[in-house]
């Protein structure tokens, strides 16, 4: 089937969504996802949003911008991040009239916790700057996003998975995808294509995302010729459940919640002396490795304990009562009663499809943007968060981008004319599904993940060096070899998620190794990249920003400086 | 670790013209979700086992299915809660009263399709104010539970009234036509109260609780039902008595 749209976008997260409400003023829209839309993992958000909003406690946009900065270990360029503080307050009373249910103070103002390296006076102690429905903020907010889509008229396409990107001649004029329900090839064209397709923290063994965060949009633009930028920086929640890596929020700690290692001790004091168990999340995960590997875990094993025990029973039934039912469904302890036992978890990507403050994608590091093509949210990186990102700022990252991107696109589209793709493309999405399908390989996507998922984990998470990077990149070339021959057994058309599992398979390997490469070129320690063998930041040769480049030679970099506006680099202590 | 067994209703709808039923055994830990089981099969045993799956951990609503007979999530069932003892068999069936797809996954179009009749958005036309909208904790309170939903579709493929009659809009519908109604914020309470306050909407719910006995949240639906029934039935009092000074 063939669709025209004047806005095509793709993914129904709080960004996708954020900038459908957007574009529909401006024109048609068109939203895909290969799940539903209220099953996007924006929903599984739990802590919060931030935004200087001053209701439990004076606060001011110019603070959030220093702790954003601080935060990103000044790799994040500070236009944009000024932006961000800047409209901060704005958006969260814009999604409370669009009717997100935040929880209230007892004035009925929207309550506000502390997070992660939020502070005030520049660093002086923690400020209650997170708005927050419960632990479900982003579910809550996610709703009321989709909802008001829906009363704006935007056309959503839910079970619809993008296979391709069209980019011809330097502009974007759509995308192929795949009805899964029914195995039929869709050909969207649309003057502007919005990608907003979230993170990809299934790279990794352990991640607190969900099983479709496998990063396909980002592939596919790598492949189509898409720089990435800072891929080398991925987040590692300090607090996943043990042996799960299901997110415990840091609102646990924001309420009250501290770390404490196997000898009774609570470690943070030593590592973060201001602010300890709310440093920053690179941090507080070097530190929970760091206590593990000098035989300091619980009972000698590899994890340490988020102890909530001394927090009003009352606090935590209120404000935390999704994550205590986590915690007594997957682990049968009570965090009321029983410490937790945790261990940092891939969480956030902060490397991405690089933007302009616009969301408008950039071709190379100088730059030059790809007409009609834009992109916004977790799989965008424009750079906010840099290094390092500080809770709370992802969401309210997805809105404040989504919304300017949508803005964007409505100027576009007003002169852009319409798109239409050539049939080339789409025979050789179908050619390349067919032989799949008709692979008699008999390597099964299954192990070869979990195989890969592993070694991503063991050589390129919270501490990374030169042999164990050098290594997986070798590994890595072996595993990709080794997909060619991946059988499926399914041949059928209708909801083949075997072989949607087997081309997200190509697509997790693929970001792997612009990861691997990204860490292993930067040599130097910044937020979440940590080296062993060069554990300083290194601002002479390294403040700037990394754009690996997919060419016929293979993986190579070129690079960007950071945009600094306000904030001169300093030593990152808190 | 031990060996369980999975017994799953299959359907391949370009091969089968009847659901099947399948066994496999899998290794598993006692403590591992039922999800894992299925995620084990399609990995190691039949890559074209099919069912719906994201978020593992209970918050996006994909895998909501029929476990030992019974609606739940599979990522939040445990394989100790439905399998005492290694021999007793794990039962998997697609969520009854929706169109059957393939294997595990139904059409859920009919079910979300309910919710687009009961007007669900915020609706308040009236300038808003500089900054948010006040509300009291306490009125906070009240949409609590309602706002917890997923849509998962457990409740109302579980509602006898449901398969009865499939224009009934069904436990989930009414819960999120609460969610606004009783949100001080909204202002389309009437319009909203005519399209559920029908024969099949309010009135087809007999309180029978199979929905609030599988939810996978834990929201009494039921008793939400009751307070639209009774705030209904208040209106068209007053209505009447109205009419009547008239
Ligand atoms: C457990 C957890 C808790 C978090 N808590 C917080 C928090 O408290 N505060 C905070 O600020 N941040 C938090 N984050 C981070 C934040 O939630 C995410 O970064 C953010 O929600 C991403 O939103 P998004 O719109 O970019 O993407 P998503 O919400 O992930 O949406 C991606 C969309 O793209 C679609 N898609 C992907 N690939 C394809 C394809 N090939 N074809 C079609 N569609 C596709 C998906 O179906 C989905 O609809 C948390 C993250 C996790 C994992
Ligand atoms: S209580 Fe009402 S909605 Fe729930 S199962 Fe019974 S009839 Fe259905
Ligand atoms: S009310 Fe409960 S069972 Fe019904 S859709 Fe919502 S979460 Fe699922
Ligand atoms: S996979 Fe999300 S609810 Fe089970």
């Amino acid at each position: 089937m063939i669709h025209y749209f004047d806005t095509l976008i793709i993914g129904s997260g709080l960004a996708g969504l954020r900038a459908a409400i957007e574009a529909s003023r401006h024109g048609s829209v068109a939203v895909l996802t290969k799940l539903y839309p209220t099953r996007s993992h924006s929903g599984a958000a739990q802590g919060g949003i931030s935004a200087a909003l001053g209701n439990e406690e004076p606060d001011s946009p110019e603070w959030h911008f220093y702790d954003t900065t601080k935060g990103s270990d000044f790799l994040g360029d500070q236009d944009a991040i000024g932006i961000m503080c800047e409209d901060a307050i704005r958006t969260i009373v814009e999604l409370e009239h669009m009717g997100v249910p935040f929880s209230r103070t007892p004035e009925g103002k929207i309550a506000q916790r502390r997070f992660g390296g939020h502070t005030r006076d520049f660093g002086a102690a923690p400020v209650r700057r997170a708005c927050y429905s419960a632990d479900r903020t982003g579910h809550a907010i996610l709703f009321a996003l989709y909802e008001q889509s829906e009363l704006q008229g935007v056309a959503s396409f839910p079970e619809f998975q993008v296979l391709d990107i069209v980019i011809e001649n330097g502009r974007c004029s759509g995308a192929l995808v795949l009805d899964i329900q029914s195995g039929d090839l869709h050909t969207f064209n649309a003057k502007a294509t919005l990608v907003a397709s979230g993170g990809y923290g299934r790279v990794f063994k352990t991640t607190s995302n969900a099983l479709a965060s496998t990063g396909d949009c980002l592939s596919i633009l790598f492949d189509g010729g898409i720089p990435l930028e800072d891929m080398e920086c991925f987040q590692f929640h300090p607090t996943g459940l043990y042996g799960l890596g299901i997110l415990i929020t840091e609102g646990a700690r924001g309420e009250g919640g501290i770390l404490v290692n196997g000898k009774g001790e609570r470690f943070m004091e030593r590592y973060a002396p201001t602010i300890k168990d709310l440093a920053p999340r690179d941090m507080v995960s070097r530190a929970i490795m760091t206590e593990i590997r000098e035989g300091r875990g619980v009972d000698g094993k590899d994890f340490v304990h988020l102890d909530l025990r001394h927090v009003d029973k009352k606090i935590i039934e209120e404000r935390l009562p999704e994550i205590s039912t986590f915690c007594k469904i997957y682990m049968g302890i009570d965090p009321s009663e029983n410490p937790i036992p945790v261990l940092p978890t891939a969480h956030y990507a902060m490397g991405g499809i690089p933007t302009d403050v616009d969301g408008r994608v950039l071709g190379d590091e100088k730059g030059a943007t790809i007409e009609g093509l834009y992109a916004a949210g977790e799989c965008a990186c424009v750079s906010v968060h840099g290094a390092n990102r500080l809770g709370c700022n992802s969401l309210l990252d997805t809105v404040v981008f989504g919304r300017r991107a949508g803005m964007a696109i409505g100027g576009y589209i007003k002169d852009a004319d319409r798109r239409e793709i050539a049939k080339g493309p789409s025979d050789r999405v179908k050619a390349d599904m067919n032989a799949l399908v008709n692979s008699t390989g008999d390597e099964k996507a299954g192990a070869l993940r979990s195989e890969f998922r592993k070694m991503m984990m063991d050589r390129c998470s919270v501490f990374r060096n030169e042999e164990g990077l050098a290594g997986l990149v070798q590994d890595l070339k072996t595993i990709k070899e080794r997909t060619k021959y991946v059988g499926i057994k399914d041949r059928g058309a209708q909801f083949n998620t075997e072989l949607l599992e087997a081309l997200e398979l190509n697509h997790l390997i693929n970001l792997g190794e612009a990861i691997a490469l990204s860490a292993l070129q930067r040599k130097e320690s910044r937020g979440a990249h940590s080296r062993e063998d060069f554990p300083e930041r290194d601002d002479e040769n390294w403040l700037k920003h990394t754009f690996a480049f997919k060419t016929g030679r293979g993986i190579e970099f070129r690079y960007k400086p950071v945009t600094i506006t306000r904030f001169k680099p300093e030593e990152r202590k808190y | 670790m031990n060996n369980y067994t999975f017994r799953i209703k299959r359907f391949d709808p370009e091969n089968d013209t009847v659901p099947r039923w399948e066994e496999f055994h899998v290794e598993m830990a006692p403590t591992e979700r039922v999800l894992d089981g299925l995620i084990k099969i399609k990995d190691s045993v039949d890559g074209s086992l099919t069912f719906r799956r994201s978020c593992a951990h209970g918050v996006c609503g994909s895998c909501a299915m029929k476990i030992n007979g019974k609606n739940g999530l599979a990522c939040q069932t445990l394989i100790k809660d439905v399998s005492f003892s290694p021999d007793t068999v794990i039962t998997l069936e697609p969520l009854p009263a929706l169109p059957l797809i393939k294997d595990l996954v139904v059409d859920m179009a009919p079910f979300f399709e309910k919710n687009d009749k009961v007007l669900p958005y915020l609706i308040n036309n009236e300038p808003p104010p500089e900054r948010e909208r006040l509300q009291s904790p306490e009125d906070q309170h009240t949409i609590l539970q309602s706002i917890t939903c997923i849509m998962c579709g457990c409740c109302t493929s579980s509602c006898p009234s449901y398969w009865a009659d499939k224009e009934y809009l069904g436990p989930s519908a009414l819960l999120k036509a609460y969610r606004f109604i009783f949100d001080t914020r909204d202002r389309s309470t009437e319009a909203r109260l005519e399209r559920v306050a029908q024969v099949h909407g309010l009135w087809r719910c007999h309180s029978i609780y199979n929905c609030v006995e599988v939810c996978p949240k834990e929201i009494d639906i039921t008793g939400h039902i009751a307070k639209l029934k009774s705030l209904s039935v208040k209106k068209a009092l007053s209505g009447r008595k109205s009419l009547k000074k008239k």
